[in-house]
């Protein structure tokens, strides 16, 4: 076999130990999918009435809070699915089991690859109960199948992005509670973009900070590939955001990994 | 491909190859010098024990030899292949047990041993033969399934040894194969690395701090203090250089002592502790005769101790000075 192939085969028992993880010991999996799916059910039916009529004007042009919110928690699935692996590479760094993989003969790629093809994985099927949750409790996409499917190829994007930059704070962070830490701020970040709230409605400062911020484009592009409202150049801002992040993320993370120590 | 070694070294007239050579591996961390140019020249075949202290650089050396840090200068060999142009060749012949258990703990042990051989590129089918044979061989069979979790520590440890295995390594690390094991499993992993030595003619290179293990098990040993290499020879060689075992007697007062040093003339005394050594092999017959020769001179002794040499009385006669009470350095015998 060749370099390559030996590459793709290492990288494939390795994700096919990170699923078995994640099958055997569902808890990190189970909380990853349980968050976003109690923001949605907390946003629509607690604060729904309250939120919805304060932005009766939004872009989705109708009262529907739930229209509103639903790609913003969608785009937070794919936020703390992607921090997760923060977590499993930072346990794994802290075992031998990594060191063992470093002297034996293995493609150097294949222990990130399998954790973040893993991950990945998982927050897609996370994605989908977000999704399938929310069509439940009255989301109203008008998306057609080729918007579903750039809206997926989006999000998809943005999870590779996040996992690699998750999975290089794992392999930094000196024990797991930092690992698990240090990623809160970005599933926070959303709150401070138009997820929850259209930006216009903020105080100036936090305005200015929630309109550049990187999700506030992302989830825009969502909103119009979903529901139709105005995309603009936040489709290319929102691209351009999550290949330079998920470039940054990779390097970095490989580089981190393969430093000697 | 493998790249067959030349390097030879001349062994009690035979020429025989050798699977590690090192010459002048030094490594700092910092401004503390954790190796200051280490030699090692181990022929294939042999047992080779690092023995030294916690702190010594011994966990360095295999990190080292094994491709997991590289050394700050020097050169090495292993198995034919240049540490630093090949270390893929490096991997590819070496297997390395650490001193904490390098296995997967959400999996099962047939799970561990098959992610091994998956990793070796082995093959669906040869990939399980081989995982069932080492869980036979290894007496783990019967929890093949059970989640590494619920393992003892020796059992952990026999897996992971099993693990190394896998890949049928010609050279193996073992760096404290048997630290923190009870003395059962401490007796079976001593069985385990001899057969692979007489049934697979593989390398083994150990570490340890126990000089009855490197007695046990090494053809060779060499002391590590400090990162320098103090002393290097055969059990035997090493022990020569050691006070023997003796037996040591306190008696209540000077006078005593005096009587006895007479009785058991050119021994060596300590007149403040009041206590006498008597060098001996202190076996029941030494013991006794000891014992009649201190009756019928009337001398009655307070208390009556059997020391045999151990790693202590190797480093105070090599240094000067005991190895415990040296502080270990943990961060450098685990640097992640």
């Amino acid at each position: 076999m060749s370099t390559l192939s030996y590459a793709v085969s290492d990288s494939a028992t390795m994700l096919r130990r990170n699923l078995r993880h994640a099958l055997r010991y569902p808890s990190v999996t189970v909380s990853v999918v349980a968050m976003p799916i109690v923001m949605l059910l907390l946003f629509n039916y607690a604060f729904g009435n309250a939120l919805g009529a304060g932005i009766a004007d939004s872009p989705t042009g109708d009262a529907e809070y739930i229209d509103y919110v639903a790609p913003g928690i969608i785009l937070m699935a794919a936020t703390s699915g992607a921090l997760a692996t923060a977590i499993s590479v930072c346990v794994d760094m802290t075992e031998g089991i990594v060191n063992r993989f470093r002297t034996m003969s293995v493609s150097r790629a294949a222990f990130l690859t399998g954790h973040v093809v893993g991950s990945v994985i998982q927050t897609l099927v996370s994605l989908a109960l977000v999704i399938g949750t929310a069509l439940a409790v009255g989301f109203r996409p008008n998306a057609t199948a080729l918007e579903w499917l750039a809206a997926m190829g989006l999000l998809t994007l943005l999870t590779l992005a996040l996992t690699w930059i998750s999975a290089g704070i794992g392999l930094v962070a000196k024990n797991v509670e930092t690992a698990s830490n240090i990623p809160m701020p970005m599933t926070f970040l959303p709150f401070l973009g138009s997820a929850i709230v259209p930006t216009d409605s903020m105080p100036t400062g936090l305005r200015w900070f929630a309109e550049y911020q990187p999700f506030t484009p992302i989830i825009e592009t969502l909103r119009g590939l979903l529901l139709g409202t105005e995309i603009g150049n936040n489709a290319i801002i929102a691209l351009a955001w999550c290949l330079g992040a998920a470039l940054v993320g990779y390097v970095w993370a490989r580089r981190v990994f393969n430093k000697a120590r | 491909m493998t790249t067959t070694t030349t390097t030879t070294t001349a062994t009690r007239g035979r020429t025989r190859t050798l699977a590690i050579s090192a010459t002048g591996l030094t490594k700092s961390y910092g401004d503390k010098k954790v190796l200051d140019g280490i030699d090692l020249h181990i022929p294939e075949g042999t047992v080779f024990a690092l023995l030294g202290p916690n702190g010594a650089g011994k966990t360095t050396t295999v990190q080292i030899l094994s491709t997991l840090i590289t050394a700050d200068a020097g050169r090495a060999e292993i198995a034919g292949h240049d540490l630093t142009g090949a270390a893929d060749g490096v991997r590819r012949s070496i297997g390395v047990t650490g001193q904490f258990a390098a296995v997967d703990n959400l999996l099962t042990a047939r799970e561990n041993l098959i992610l091994m051989a998956d990793l070796h590129h082995l093959g669906r089918r040869e990939g399980r033969r081989r995982a069932d044979d080492l869980l036979a061989r290894f007496d783990l069979t019967e929890v093949a399934h059970s989640s590494v979790v619920t393992f003892s520590g020796g059992m952990r440890r026999k897996l992971d040894l099993a693990m190394t295995l896998v890949g049928d390594p010609r050279v193996i690390f073992l760096d404290e194969p048997t630290t923190g094991l009870d003395p059962r499993s401490r007796r079976i992993m001593w069985e385990i690395i001899r057969d692979l030595v007489t049934d697979r003619g593989v390398t083994i290179l150990l570490t340890t701090q126990y000089l009855d293990e490197a007695d046990e098990l090494a053809d060779r040993i060499a002391v590590l203090d400090h990162g320098t290499l103090i002393a290097e020879g055969t059990a035997d060689e090493l022990k020569r250089r050691i006070p023997g075992a003796h037996i040591r007697l306190r008696f209540a007062d000077a006078h005593r002592l005096d009587a006895a040093a007479d009785l058991f003339r050119a021994t060596s005394r300590n007149d403040e502790t009041l206590t006498l050594n008597i060098p001996c092999d202190p076996g029941i017959p030494t013991l006794r005769a000891i014992l009649d020769a201190l009756d019928t001179a009337s001398i009655p002794a307070e208390e009556l101790t059997v020391h045999t040499p151990d790693l202590d009385d190797v480093f105070l006669t090599l240094t000067g000075r005991p190895q415990v009470d040296r502080v270990p350095d943990s961060r450098k015998e685990n640097p992640r």
